[in-house]
């Protein structure tokens, strides 16, 4: 009867008690939302990559290697020579490498020069191959397979012509060597999505004649005439490599990194990220700390609605102890209707964090090819509600002490 | 009229040097019904929280039905009132947001031997409304949806529910009319009367006096004292 008195005593005040259960909502929904994009960035990071051993590349930092490489943030300070590429290849501890050309785009895309094997050897999401939705991977050197989220942007299908623009922000286009979209992959929530890839000959092919960021004047070798020409690169951006056993990796790597005809980097993507996490830990916690302020700050708004209505409860306050209840019951009462706010608060946040992950999960994957997962709420979820739900009735209990206090005052004497 | 349900004697009590109130005696006998006249300031308010033991006194005896409540704990005296007090309040004071159930109910939450001795409590409830005039089905509307006259009775069968041997009354009738008064006493009455029940009302208007079994004058039996703390 108590418990249905609290409540009802809640909906009397139902506008005042509604917004401080929004603001415990929103906060919560706040927290519970920074910790679970943290969680998926990570995951969606994480599954970009897997099956390889590791990455090559002109020598610079583990984690830009990683970033431009894998995804697509940044780049290269320097290429890889073809003959370094080879020799790598040569190893005995290889067992497939792929190579990568970075460095021209389409739109706001990203263009990927490498060869079939990468729609072999790539993997994501714990083994996942790529998969073509529609057409067909690189068969003519003029073949382009977008991601699926190119074809969904630009609403391009197979057949349709792509020019390639020379560079990331140039108005200078390949506009004599046209692309034909060949293939669209599958959907994989990686940065293929949103990658246009061409075979390492046909970025070769398209800067034949050009020059120094430029077209040579008058110069334009028929495309026919491009098929029958030999268009070795003479180098990549970097190169994923497969080792055949996993206890090669680090003497590869070593060697690698010890190559004496240019400086090389092979980086192991896990431990990359891991890095990379590093660096980005500051920011998380900073993060963390300030949606657990805001849950601390909606929790002392509670305390002050709490704190607020005292004056004008005392003659509620004053009927209960007519009646007989105790001081304590006056104190368990105000505890309670914290709890009930805090855990109506707390319930309505997780709804509301599902709703604008439900929400904002494509708007993510669109705008920064982040794929978050939506999973059912999982037990640490759980804690951190009970978590809020405790530290609800604790600090309730500034309030109802008062009150407590008040009532013992009062007595039964009705005070308005 | 037989034994005193209620028996106060030689009781003192005092707040920080402000305020002190010393009671000499105040009986009120079983079945009896007793008005307390005095003014605004002369210690009503004090009497009747050191009856219901919410305040306690710094000396003297304080018996309600052979229990001197003064040598209770806290809690007991809570317990002990609410089994054996029931409470009027000067505006009848019910829960908003409770229905009319709720309200009746609620002394019995506190008090398990009152509970006990009024069984169904909802149907107690319900056959306190029945006898009390007000409509069926009014248990489960909202007291603050009935007119004055309906709270009123709600808040007379809210005292009355488990039948406690004392009812404590804080001048229900201040904010009513001479016709209301009388059909809020007679109401009052009735029930008090059926019951066996003892009556203490509080109030100012002496003009009540000629209903009660005995008027007692707050100046007789009281002495106030008021200072700088």
């Amino acid at each position: 009867m108590i418990l249905r008195l609290a409540i009802a005593s809640l909906f009397a005040r139902a506008l005042t008690v509604g917004m401080t259960i929004l603001a415990i909502a929103l906060s919560v929904a706040l927290f519970l939302g920074v910790e679970k994009i943290r969680t998926g960035a990570k995951a969606s990071f994480a599954d970009t990559i897997s099956g390889t051993d590791l990455i090559v590349g002109a020598r610079s930092g583990s984690v830009q290697l990683l970033l431009y490489s894998v995804f697509r943030i940044g780049n290269a300070t320097n290429n890889v020579t073809w003959q370094s590429y080879q020799d790598i290849a040569a190893r005995s501890e290889v067992d497939w490498i792929v190579p990568i050309s970075l460095g021209d785009s389409h739109r706001q895309f990203r263009v990927m020069g490498t060869s079939v094997a990468f729609f072999e050897h790539y993997k994501y999401r714990q083994g996942r191959s790529l998969e073509v939705a529609n057409g067909a991977i690189l068969s003519d050197l003029f073949d382009t397979v977008i991601g699926a989220d190119v074809a969904a942007v630009l609403g391009y299908e197979i057949g349709d012509p792509i020019i390639v623009a020379h560079g990331l922000a140039s108005f200078a286009e390949h506009k004599d060597q046209p692309f034909r979209v060949s293939g669209i992959l599958k959907k994989t929530g990686t940065p293929i999505d949103r990658t246009v890839i061409v075979s390492m000959e046909a970025i070769e092919a398209i800067h034949v004649d050009w020059q120094g960021g430029a077209q040579v004047q008058g110069q334009a070798t028929p495309a026919d005439e491009l098929r029958q020409m030999e268009l070795t690169p003479k180098a990549v951006t970097a190169a994923l490599v497969g080792v055949k056993s996993p206890l090669q990796i680090f003497r590869l790597q070593r060697a690698i990194n010890d190559y004496g005809q240019e400086p090389l980097l092979a980086i192991l993507p896990g431990v990359a990220l891991q890095e990379l996490w590093g660096i980005v830990g500051i920011a998380e916690t900073a993060l963390l700390g300030v949606s657990f302020m805001v849950v601390v700050t909606a929790l002392i708004g509670m305390m002050a609605t709490i704190f607020s209505s005292l004056n004008e409860r005392r003659r509620e306050m004053a009927i209960f102890r007519a009646m007989g209840a105790r001081p304590a019951t006056i104190l368990s009462m105000l505890v309670l209707e914290a709890v009930v706010m805090a855990a109506l608060g707390a319930l309505l946040g997780l709804g509301l964090l599902y709703l604008g992950l439900f929400i904002g999960q494509p708007i993510l994957d669109r705008e920064f090819g982040l794929w978050l997962v939506i999973d059912p709420p999982s037990l640490r979820e759980g804690w951190v509600m009970l978590a809020v739900i405790a530290a609800g009735a604790i600090v309730s209990l500034v309030p109802a002490i008062r009150a407590y206090r008040l009532s013992v005052a009062d007595g039964m004497v009705v005070k308005t | 009229m037989t034994g005193a349900v209620l028996n106060l004697s030689d009781v003192a009590f005092g707040w920080a040097g402000r305020f002190s109130l010393r009671v000499v005696d105040l009986r009120v006998a079983k079945g009896e019904s007793v008005l307390l006249l005095g003014e605004s300031g002369s210690g009503k308010s004090t009497l009747l929280s050191l009856i219901c033991g919410t305040i306690v006194p710094d000396s003297g005896r304080i018996e309600i039905a052979g229990q001197d409540i003064t040598e209770l704990s806290a809690s007991k005296r809570d317990k002990f009132r609410a089994e054996q007090i029931g409470v009027i309040f000067q505006q009848f004071n019910l829960l908003p947001f409770g229905t009319v159930a709720d309200n009746i109910m609620l002394p019995l939450r506190f008090a398990p031997a009152r509970n006990k001795q009024a069984g169904d409590a909802l149907a107690k409830a319900t056959e306190l409304c029945r006898a009390l005039g007000l409509p069926d089905g009014v248990t489960n509307i909202k007291a603050t949806a009935l007119s004055v006259g309906q709270q009123q009775r709600v808040a007379v069968a809210r005292a009355l529910i488990g039948r406690p041997p004392l009812i404590i009354a804080d001048e229900p009738t201040s904010a009513l009319d001479a016709n209301s008064q009388a059909a809020f006493l007679d109401l009052l009455f009735a029930q008090v009367h059926s019951n066996e029940t003892s009556l203490l009302m509080v109030s100012h208007d002496p003009r009540l006096g000629a209903r009660f079994d005995r008027v007692i004058d707050m100046q007789d039996i009281a002495h106030v004292e008021r200072g700088a703390a």
